[in-house]
Formats: C-alpha cells, sequence, structure tokens
C-alpha cells in the first residue's frame, strides 16, 4: 500500500548542540506528509540504532555540524546493517565538506544535504528512493 | 498473482515473522507492528495466531494533557521496571496532522537511556486521525508486544484535553496524569478523563502547588466515589465511578515512581482476581466491532457492490435518500446475499 506515509528517523548523532536544523527539517518533513521520528540530541550510534530498528522506520536522516561525521556516521552505518536494516535509506545532513562525500556514501549514506538544501528536495528524494511500503 | 497466491504468502510471512518475534528477533517484531500499523495483508493472519498468545501482560495506559510529563514518567517507569528485571514495552501515540497526514513523534526524546537493553521496546505510533487519544491499531499493536512476552506493556497517550478517554478500553489499568495547579476542584469534578482513572497521578510534585492540587483531587475524587478501585461490583444496576489512588510523582527525579509501580501491581492483582473485567470486556467489544464495521465496509465496496454503494452514498450526498434509510439499504444488499 503506497499511499502509507513514510516514516522517517531525524537524529543528531555526536555532541554538538545545534538541532535548529534538525528541528526545522523535522517539522518541514511532517508538512510533507511523512512520519517523522525525532529523537532529539546527542544520540550515540547505538541509539540510533536501536530506534532505527524498533520504530522500523523507511529513512534515517542524520545531522551533524560537529566534524565528527568520518567517525560517527560510517559507525551508524554499520550497525544498522548489523541489525539487519539493510533496506533502510541513510541520508545526512550539516556540515559535511564535498571531500568527505565520496567516502561517506562508500560507507552506505546514500546521499548528503548541503547547506541551503530545501525541504521540497529533501521529501523529493526520500519519495522517489525510500524503500517501498508493503 | 491470483488473489489466493496473495494471501497464502501473506499467513507464510506471517507465520514466520510471529515466529521469530517470539523467539526474541526485534526486527521481527517491528515488522509486525509496522503490517499491523499498516493494515497490511499480513496483519490479520499474525493478528489471529498472537491473539491467543497475548492476555499475560499487564497493559497499563498514561494519558493527560500536553505538557504534564507523561514521556519523562513512562521512561522513569521503564527504569523502575527494568531494576526487577521484567521486561517492558512501550507505545507512545502522537497526533497526525489533519492537514497533511503528516506527524512528528517526538516521545523518544525522553525515553533515550535504555537503547543497548533488549528488554526494553519503544514504539512510536501516529494517531492517523483516530479521535480519542490512541491510533485506530493501538490496540492491535498491543496484543502484539503482549504476545511477544513482555511483562508490561505502557500505552502513552496523545496529549488530551477532557474527553479522551478510549484508553481505558485498551488498558488493564488507566493512569490519568494531572500537573500542579492544572484547575480547580469543579475541574476535578467534571465528568471525562478523570472518571476512567484507576490511578491519578500529579506530576511535577516539585512545584509549588503540588499537594494541595492532590489534595483537591483526593477530596473530590473519593468523595463522590463508589466502591475502592477493583472492589467487586455491589449488584447495583447503574455503574458506580472509580474511586483513584491519588500519587504525586516527580518523573525528572524518580521521586514517587517505585511507589506508583507498587500501585500499578496492586491494581494489576485486583484486574487478576476479578473475573469479569470491565475494561477487558470493554477491550473485546471493541476489537471486535471495529472488525465487524471493518468487514462490511470490505464487502459493500468490494467490485460486485461497490458501484451501488456508491450510488446510495450519493443520493445521501445530494439530500435525496436520507442516512438511516441508507444504512437499511446497504445492509439489506449484505441480507439479500445471505438467503438470495
Amino acid at each position: 500500500m503506497s499511499d502509507r506515509p513514510i516514516k522517517v528517523l531525524i537524529a543528531k548523532p555526536g555532541l554538538d548542540g545545534h538541532d535548529r536544523g534538525a528541528k526545522v527539517l523535522a517539522r518541514g518533513l511532517r508538512d510533507e506528509g511523512f512520519e517523522v521520528v525525532y529523537t532529539g540530541l546527542r544520540q550515540t550510534p547505538e541509539m540510533i540504532a536501536t530506534a532505527a530498528l524498533q520504530e522500523d522506520v523507511d529513512v534515517v536522516g542524520l545531522s551533524i555540524l560537529s566534524g565528527a561525521h568520518m567517525t560517527l556516521l560510517p559507525r551508524i552505518t554499520k550497525l544498522l546493517l548489523d541489525a539487519g536494516l539493510d533496506d533502510v535509506l541513510v541520508t545526512a545532513g550539516g556540515i559535511i565538506p564535498d571531500d568527505d562525500v565520496a567516502a561517506l556514501s562508500e560507507a552506505g549514506v546514500a546521499r548528503v544535504f548541503g547547506p541551503g538544501t530545501t525541504i521540497a528536495e529533501v521529501a523529493e528524494y526520500l519519495r522517489t528512493n525510500a524503500r517501498p511500503r508493503d | 498473482m491470483s488473489r489466493l497466491t496473495d494471501s497464502a504468502e501473506a499467513a507464510a510471512r506471517a507465520a514466520s515473522l510471529v515466529a521469530a518475534a517470539r523467539a526474541g528477533d526485534r526486527r521481527a517484531l517491528a515488522r509486525l507492528l509496522t503490517a499491523v500499523e499498516n493494515r497490511t495483508t499480513v496483519a490479520e493472519p499474525a493478528l489471529r495466531e498472537l491473539y491467543p498468545l497475548a492476555g499475560g501482560a499487564h497493559v497499563v495506559g498514561i494519558t493527560g494533557p500536553p505538557g504534564a510529563g507523561k514521556s519523562t514518567l513512562v521512561s522513569a517507569l521503564i527504569g523502575e521496571v527494568r531494576k526487577a528485571g521484567r521486561a517492558v514495552a512501550v507505545v507512545a501515540v502522537d497526533p497526525s496532522s489533519p492537514i497533511t497526514g503528516g506527524a512528528l513523534l517526538g516521545d523518544r526524546v525522553r525515553m533515550q537511556s535504555y537503547a543497548g537493553d533488549r528488554d526494553v521496546f519503544i514504539r512510536s505510533m501516529a494517531a492517523r486521525g483516530h479521535a480519542g487519544g490512541l491510533a485506530s491499531t493501538t490496540g492491535a499493536a498491543t496484543a502484539v508486544l503482549d504476545a511477544a512476552g513482555f511483562d508490561l506493556v505502557l500505552i502513552e497517550t496523545v496529549g488530551t484535553g477532557q474527553s479522551e478517554v478510549e484508553v481505558a478500553a485498551a488498558a488493564d489499568t488507566t493512569v490519568v496524569l494531572e500537573a500542579p495547579e492544572m484547575g480547580d476542584e469543579v475541574q476535578a469534578i467534571k465528568a471525562g478523563l478523570l472518571e476512567v482513572a484507576d490511578l491519578v497521578v500529579v506530576n511535577k510534585g516539585d512545584k509549588p502547588g503540588a499537594q494541595r492540587t492532590a489534595a483537591q483531587l483526593r477530596a473530590m475524587l473519593v468523595a463522590g466515589g463508589g466502591p475502592a478501585v477493583g472492589a467487586g461490583a455491589d449488584g447495583g444496576e447503574r455503574p458506580r465511578p472509580k474511586r483513584p489512588e491519588v500519587l504525586i510523582t516527580t518523573a525528572s527525579t524518580g521521586d514517587g515512581v517505585p511507589e506508583l509501580l507498587a500501585a500499578l501491581d496492586r491494581h494489576r492483582a485486583t484486574v487478576a482476581a476479578t473475573p469479569s473485567d470491565s475494561a477487558r470486556l470493554a477491550r473485546a467489544d471493541a476489537l471486535v466491532w471495529a472488525i465487524v464495521a471493518e468487514r462490511l465496509r470490505g464487502r459493500l465496496r468490494a467490485p460486485d457492490l461497490a458501484a451501488s454503494t456508491s450510488d446510495t452514498l450519493a443520493r445521501v450526498a445530494a439530500h435525496r435518500l436520507d442516512p438511516y434509510a441508507a444504512a437499511d439499504e446497504l445492509l439489506a444488499r449484505l441480507q439479500a446475499e445471505i438467503d438470495p
């Protein structure tokens, strides 16, 4: 049934305290008709993988501005794979240099959204690329 | 693909998910909850298998106005329950947008500390347009978690107003949360939410006024009440109001939470000793009638009847037929199938 809302986890891994962007995105995706699970600041990779598993989300969106993305994001994608969540779409946003995108993509981050991305662009990408609903 | 093959496939998929979930596979459990929530073809065969296995858990509803501290209290309760080594699941419901259908499910924010603990399972649910404080599939989700072996299943409702009392039918024990100084004594004697409470909890007990609010609630709720919570029916015809215990907690520090768990356990024992518990009967009533309505709707919208059903509805929309006559007309069509 494709008319069911797509379920998205929005989480902030790591220690930076800047969650405005994540909250704006969570709210924006809500307005685009997504069901958004928002888990807030200072999430460990384990917390994110647990939430993704229990909530059976279609998408995990990670917001990170601390610069620790090369450490944290691959750990999260590995934990998701270890938990059998191989069909979950993982995206990231925040401050991530272009030079790191290829390595993150290699680690399983499907898409990195840079500053200036609109909510509509994110929503369109998720609708096109999230796993088909059953 | 034929419908028969589809349903056989769905049944096989349901059986394998049920077996895995019962064996402790949390991913399978999460998938089952999604099937139930989205009413996929897997949901019915799965629930048919799971329902007879459920009934062992204590289902506790936690309700109250937005900001009273429901999520924080649930989190504190999880900690207390885990100290006793019991497995606990949470279904946390938040509202869906009536405009876009989207939802922001934010209850997990306050329930973060249990990521590594496989005996804690937290699931958020959007209400998806269902009024009453729950999603229409919350009861079924609760049965899935019950059958998966959790000893305690907590249902956190959307932030409620005065009359979203549906949780009382979904839970064995209903806890109504109040914040200090939210209203005067007249609020406490209005009909509605407080009437379905088995326990009333004044949270934010460290705020000024908490003791006074609790004293007012005690005076008003006990004064007019019937037999104490869970006491046997007295044979009178009119249902007697409950006489809930009033507790004070400070969920953010954990104060009063052990006492709350003890009160929940006491109520659980009382319910277990009551053979025809009214909450369980109300739950069965809600579950079965919802399915009857769904089946009737499904039959009337099946390909052979869909056109005549739409025609009836269109005549009601145009005010050429009244809605009662329309209902009789639809039921007569179903009757004709039974006695051709």
